[in-house]
């Protein structure tokens, strides 16, 4: 992927620790995050409820549930600033304009009382723009594929579909043309020939205007066809992240393995899919150690501890002892049954 | 069910029994009303004119995107939003559609699984309550051995009987999806209609859930009708498949011949947009959205958006007809030749 001549990462998340304050004290959501967004490039953070992935995206625009939420630990970078440090007046000037979001429902987060026209001029009301931001909007409808701007313009919310809002959606995220967008599960609420209109959409504008994606879903699919790299995260903690090719071509973690195995596959054979067993953990369930360890088939003495992200190649690592450095050198029999370390 | 995968719906069954279901021409209409004097001025035709039928043993699924009818079509072979037109025949048996207590006597037989495990189980019951009601209401065991057959159901459902005095909320989707099945097979069913069970749940718990589906399938020899919008899954389990789209059957096929190779261009097309692993295989865009369902204008109503459509397809209905191994309501099923 293509560098900007600016060659620092467009986000950095590093060892980012959120949590929530409740009756019993402050529980942990996610433990040490880090991930990095280049300019241009499509990421893909995916996961299973309560993995911490929603959480994390709202925590890069300081758009954490209040009150509870808070940032534990940790920095977000973005263009070199540090967000959580920023200032509201700086904050207000980030958001929309330099990082846009779309979320899951549409319907549930335009203002079902305003016509399309007034939500679709509200971010040129808090931000400066040369220009006219009428001809603006048109030529955003124009850019998101509706036809009729006219229509759609006058409409509440409740008069469009589904599609058409998430498309309405997108137009006012990139009103203001913003160097990262981010998708909380942008295409979950919606049929699978809308999904590739929308998914195709993003994908254009990533290529034309060079907008960073950050996409949050749990569909692996969709991140095998969309995105550049991916993070896996499970109970808080990212465990794999890589360039999605060699994550597809070797899936190292054995979390990772299971969501594929788990994946209704229309390029597989008929059968069914093979579930994993037990269930996600609450965060107060979570186990020291190898937070997946109860649930894994592989599972052995080291996993009592906590694994780094490891180092596997290709800019991939991994957060399992079965690829610590030094693992393959372990006598066969001190690794697990099948393992293929 | 090799047997009878490729046998026409209306056929006859091939091991000679009545099916377990048969709708001919079912439909399934709501009046829209408008002017001054709330007159009906048209209908939503959510299912219109469908015929298909059902065998023991048999999973049946009906895929389509929102708004297809695939939903109420389900609802209306259960009476739940009763048919307003054609013939529905349970176990043999025909229903006066016209009376609601015309499906009394099934009830125990064709059951039902929801959506939405949050809002399917009454959050004021505890499960033993939830799945003891049904129990009691059809005498299906005496009131002593009520607990006997709540610990055993949830046990078959993979949950442990000590949750049985414990509410909806205490459980996670998924194990609430287990306690709608619980609730389901206790009754001992022939048929379970599966209204996209799974789609409100994880990756990993939606194939524990579907393999539980699975398992209880073959145990009990039930037969499934699976409503859902994801074809993937469809794929993994499905005997025969329904394609709907705007309240018809597009096409029927055996999940073998439908996967293989789609006779209308509405499933090739449905296919193609669908997302895999295969980074070398982008999904196709379908143009367009799907039309209201209100007042259609005549012809095929996927020709707006068909890239096959021709002048016979906008003047002409197209009949469900037999189109190689399956059936498909298209005057040019992909493949084929024409219909003349």
């Amino acid at each position: 992927m293509a560098m900007d001549s600016d060659s620092r990462p467009l986000l950095k998340v590093e060892d980012l620790s959120i949590g929530f304050a409740g009756e019993g004290g402050v529980t942990s959501i996610t433990d040490s995050v880090s991930f990095e967004i280049q300019p241009g490039e499509a990421y893909g953070l995916v996961g299973e409820s309560g993995c911490g992935k929603s959480v994390t995206c709202l925590s890069l625009l300081k758009l954490l549930p209040m009150p509870g939420g808070r940032v534990l630990s940790g920095r977000i970078l973005f263009r070199g600033r540090d967000i959580l440090a920023l200032q509201p007046e700086e904050l207000r000037r980030l958001r929309g304009a330099e990082i846009g979001m779309i979320f899951q429902e549409p319907g549930a987060a335009l203002n079902p009382l305003w016509p399309v026209r007034r939500q679709l001029l509200e971010p040129f009301r808090l931000h400066p723009y040369q220009g006219d931001p009428n001809q603006r909007i048109r030529a955003l409808l124009d850019r998101v594929g509706i036809a009729d701007p006219d229509r759609v313009l006058s409409s509440y919310p409740h008069q469009l579909s589904g599609g058409m809002l998430q498309r309405v959606m997108i137009a006012m995220a990139l009103s203001l043309n913003p160097k990262l967008l981010i998708a909380d599960e942008p295409t979950t609420a919606l049929d699978v020939t809308v999904q590739a209109q929308i998914m195709e959409l993003i994908e254009d504008l990533r290529r034309e205007s060079r907008t960073a994606v950050l996409m949050v879903t749990h569909n692996l699919n969709l991140v095998a066809q969309y995105a550049d790299r991916v993070g896996v995260m499970y109970a808080g903690r990212l465990v794999e992240e890589s360039p999605v090719d060699d994550f597809l071509r070797r899936t190292l973690h054995p979390y990772s393995q299971g969501l594929l195995a788990a994946l209704p596959r229309l390029d597989a054979g008929a059968g069914p899919m093979k579930p994993i067993p037990g269930q996600v953990p609450r965060p107060a369930d979570y186990l020291p150690g190898c937070r997946f360890r109860d649930r894994c088939p592989h599972a052995f003495a080291p996993c009592g501890g906590k694994p780094d992200l490891f180092p596997a190649g290709s800019g991939h690592t991994v957060a399992c002892f079965l690829h610590a450095p030094g693992a393959s050198a372990l006598p066969a029999s001190a690794l697990p049954a099948g393992a293929s370390a | 069910m090799p047997g009878s995968r490729n046998a026409g719906a209306t056929g006859p069954d091939p091991r000679g029994s009545a099916p377990l279901l048969d709708a001919q021409g079912l439909k399934t209409w709501f009046p829209v009303l408008g002017g001054v004097f709330r007159k009906t001025i048209g209908h939503v035709k959510a299912v219109n004119d469908v015929s298909f039928s059902m065998h023991a043993g048999e999973v049946l699924s009906v895929v389509g995107e929102s708004g297809c009818g695939k939903s109420t079509l389900g609802y209306s072979i259960l009476g739940l939003t009763p048919p307003t037109g054609g013939k529905l025949a349970l176990m043999g048996r025909p229903i006066a559609l016209g009376s609601p207590s015309a499906w009394n006597p099934f009830r125990k037989d064709f059951q039902i699984v929801f959506q939405d495990p949050y809002t399917s189980l009454n959050p004021r019951h505890t499960v033993f309550e939830i799945l003891a009601e049904p129990l009691r209401t059809h005498g299906i065991c005496a009131t002593g051995e009520i607990p006997d057959r709540v610990a055993y159901l949830l046990g078959k459902v993979g949950l442990s009987p000590d949750y049985m005095h414990r509410f909806p909320h205490a459980f996670s989707g998924g194990q609430r999806q287990r306690i709608g099945i619980a609730r389901a097979i206790g009754l001992n069913p022939k048929l379970i209609v599966c209204d996209e069970v799974v789609a409100a749940l994880d990756v990993s718990v939606q194939a524990q859930i579907i393999q539980l589906l699975m398992d209880l399938k073959s145990e009990m020899g039930l037969s499934l009708l699976f409503i859902s919008h994801d074809l993937s899954l469809v794929k993994a389990i499905s005997d025969r498949v329904l394609v709907m789209y705007l309240g018809k059957i597009a096409e029927e096929a055996s999940a073998r011949d439908l996967f293989a190779h789609a006779r209308h261009p509405y499933t090739a097309a449905l296919l193609e947009s669908i997302p895999t692993l295969d980074r070398g295989r982008r999904p196709k865009l379908l143009g367009g959205e799907i039309p209201s369902p209100v007042n259609l204008p005549p012809g095929c109503a996927f020709a707006g958006r068909c890239a096959h459509a021709r002048d016979r397809c906008r003047q002409e209905t197209p009949e469900l007809l037999a189109a190689g191994l399956s059936r498909a309501a298209c005057f040019y099923p992909m493949g084929l030749p024409p219909v003349p």
